[in-house]
């Protein structure tokens, strides 16, 4: 079976005034149908990039490298209206801040049937409609009635509901949620990731859920990528990475997890130092400089992503499984 | 108690036509670390302004070492927040980008003890950067040259430079990376051991209940329970506490994760990962309307009785130290929607 993405030694650079940085480093990655794939790394490490560039969305001054194929077309290739058939009916993608992906001077109504006028042809009417049931399948309560208002009359979960409605409109292969939750609530935050479990149990769509907060990850995804420092650094079957953590940083991040189970602590574990700036350390690993276990080979040679489907890791002395 | 640092009273805040902060009263002694948790609108902000008189209260009172922060006159405001400082959310647009770090860590001495020569203010600003985890050779550096981490010790730094009573700290983890805010939330742990008083508001759970010794709780500009972090955790008696601790997301094999070297002898933990329950308070906070009567609560709680549509809970004590505002506070409610650990 192919792919759904297929992600072969990326690399997404910035030209910058003092030269080019690095953002996302030679970075291999699949995606398999129905799949429901976390990616999780702090602000910097590069997680969003590589979906930007999957999009093409990545901003001028960005250098591309490498092949991204979504169902087995190089999306690299593609220029703006092929690219334009693609994304936001087959590859969708559903951003941190729902106010600023919608529209503003839009009706609700009118941005949602606009996607299917555009990629499917249907009249307006016809689409309206569709909208109206899409609606009532997120959970949008009084669906007519928020077809006829702007997003400012919605609230922030609403909102969030009404993108994950229009990534669903053209029945997508993959969705790629960026933070979804991050600009909300507690409560509202777990409204969103049962919404997402549940129409991805309806549509059968594969699922990208980029975070920077393994919790929130950790009750949808099926396979888990830690990103540090524009690399891949761990690819786990989910249960296996919060059991067996392998890579030295994963297991730091797990550690510095607050948790409101278990005992209380006295001071809350901390991983010292910064990840490195973009651009530095290019053959030697990443991590090596903030980590308990880095030997002299860490600091001449790059790990590289390796070992069983279950559980790959980029290190020259991984955590034993 | 007699070692009372701040006393708030009957707290009102109007905006307009609506209220924000409706009626709230709390006491935090000297040396104690208090947090304050809600959703976003639940009016934390607001209270911490009003605390400090950043805006204006519509009534009530706000005692600061015996003194009525919300009446006395600008002089003695103004004396008395040297004893009160603030800490805000964004740690980058709360600094000024054209001053040094050093700077605008001697702004409050330049104010408050003018007499200083600028060779001691250097010293005490180098002195503070140090206990901040920072070196005192950054003070040349701008606020763009640092992290997101390191310009929330500089507020930090700001803020605890004239030794202040008590802290308030606005969200100040929310912005950053989780390995980042073990390293403030250490710091605040630091100031706690040296007698620091801190209001935290935060909506970080987690955070919270490794940092302060009670929680208040807040739903649309009211506390609806107060009670100390072990109790508000183990046994959270308002419905609105149960669903926002059953919000939290939970991460599998949380103690495995912890410590690691542990983990070899022990029987595998099962491979599931947690599947978060119901949901429970469905619905989303609402615009309050002001003509209703009863519990604010009442459209997202799964436990509302006829009585709560029309007359509002009182705060009332369920056990020592431990109040909440639920006419069912009382009772054992099923299902317990948060298991204690």
């Amino acid at each position: 079976m192919t792919a759904t993405l297929s992600v072969d030694r990326l690399r997404v650079g910035f030209s910058h005034r003092t030269g080019s940085i690095d953002a996302v480093d030679r970075v291999s990655l699949e995606i398999a149908p129905s799949e429901c794939v976390g990616i999780v790394g702090e602000s910097g490490s590069g997680k969003t990039q590589i979906f930007m560039a999957a999009m093409g969305l990545l901003p001028r001054n960005a250098q591309v490298s490498g092949s991204v194929r979504f169902e087995g077309n190089e999306m690299l290739a593609l220029d703006a209206p092929a690219l334009n058939r693609v994304r936001g009916s087959k590859l969708t993608m559903i951003f941190q801040d729902p106010m600023t992906s919608l529209t503003p001077h839009l009706k609700i109504g009118t941005q949602l049937a606009e996607v299917m006028v555009a990629h499917l042809g249907v009249s307006w009417k016809d689409a309206r409609s569709f909208a109206g049931r899409m609606l009532e399948r997120v959970h949008v309560p009084e669906p007519q009635r928020r077809l006829n208002q702007y997003p400012h009359e919605l609230s922030g979960g609403m909102r969030q509901r009404v993108m994950i409605a229009m990534s669903l409109l053209c029945e997508p292969s993959l969705v790629i949620a960026d933070e979804p939750t991050t600009a909300l609530d507690v409560t509202i935050q777990a409204q969103i990731i049962e919404l997402l479990r549940a129409v991805r149990g309806e549509f059968g769509m594969a699922l990208v859920l980029i975070s920077h907060d393994l919790a929130v990850v950790a009750g949808l995804a099926d396979r888990i990528l830690v990103m540090y420092a524009g690399n891949v650094v761990e690819n786990s079957i989910a249960a296996e990475l919060f059991r067996h953590p392998r890579h030295p940083y994963t297991a730091e991040l797990l550690k510095c997890m607050a948790s409101v189970s278990g005992p209380r602590l006295a001071r809350l574990p901390t991983l010292a130092g910064q990840p490195p700036r973009p651009g530095e350390l290019l053959e030697a690993c990443p991590f090596a400089p903030r980590c308990s276990r880095a030997a002299d080979r860490c600091r001449i040679e790059r790990p590289q992503l390796s070992g069983s489907p279950a559980s790959q890791v980029a290190c020259h002395f991984p955590l034993s499984a | 108690m007699n070692n009372t640092l701040l006393r708030v009273r009957d707290l009102r805040v109007d905006f307009g036509a609506h209220a924000v902060v409706r009626g709230v009263n709390f006491d935090l002694s000297a040396g104690e670390t208090v947090g304050l948790v809600g959703e976003s609108g639940s009016g934390k902000s607001t209270l911490a302004r009003a605390i400090l008189r950043l805006l204006q209260a519509a009534q009530g009172s706000v005692e600061f070492l015996g003194l009525d922060l919300l009446k006395c006159p600008p002089a003695a405001l103004r004396a008395q927040r040297r004893g009160l400082q603030i800490v805000f959310q964004d740690p980058l647009a709360s600094l000024d980008p054209r001053m040094t770090v050093g700077e605008t860590i001697a702004e409050p001495l330049k104010v408050f003890e003018p007499g200083l020569s600028a060779g001691a203010r250097r010293q005490k600003v180098g002195d503070m950067l140090q206990r901040v985890g920072l070196s005192s050779e950054m003070s040349g550096r701008y606020p763009h040259e640092f992290s997101g981490g390191q310009c929330q010790r500089i507020g930090i730094a700001r803020a605890m430079i004239l030794s202040p009573k008590l802290l308030i700290c606005d969200e100040i983890v929310s912005s950053l990376d989780v390995s980042i805010q073990g390293q403030i939330v250490n710091l605040l742990l630091d100031l706690q051991d040296a007698g620091m008083a801190v209001l935290f508001i935060s909506h970080n759970l987690a955070v919270v209940r490794h940092l302060c010794h009670r929680v208040l709780v807040m739903y649309l500009g009211k506390l609806v329970e107060i009670a100390p972090c072990d109790a508000l955790f183990a046994s959270p008696v308002h419905p609105y506490t149960r669903a926002l601790l059953a919000a939290v997301p939970h991460m599998p094999h949380a103690a495995v994760a912890a410590a690691p070297a542990a983990a070899p002898g022990e029987p595998a933990a099962s491979g599931e990962v947690d599947a978060p329950g119901d949901v429970d308070a469905p619905g989303e906070v609402a615009a309050l309307d002001l003509t209703a009567s009863g519990c604010a609560f009442r459209a997202r709680c799964l436990y509302a009785l006829p009585v709560c549509e029309t007359r509002d809970p009182p705060l009332l004590e369920v056990a020592p130290g431990h109040w909440a505002a639920c006419h069912r506070s009382h009772e054992t409610l099923n299902p317990l929607s948060w298991e204690p650990v």
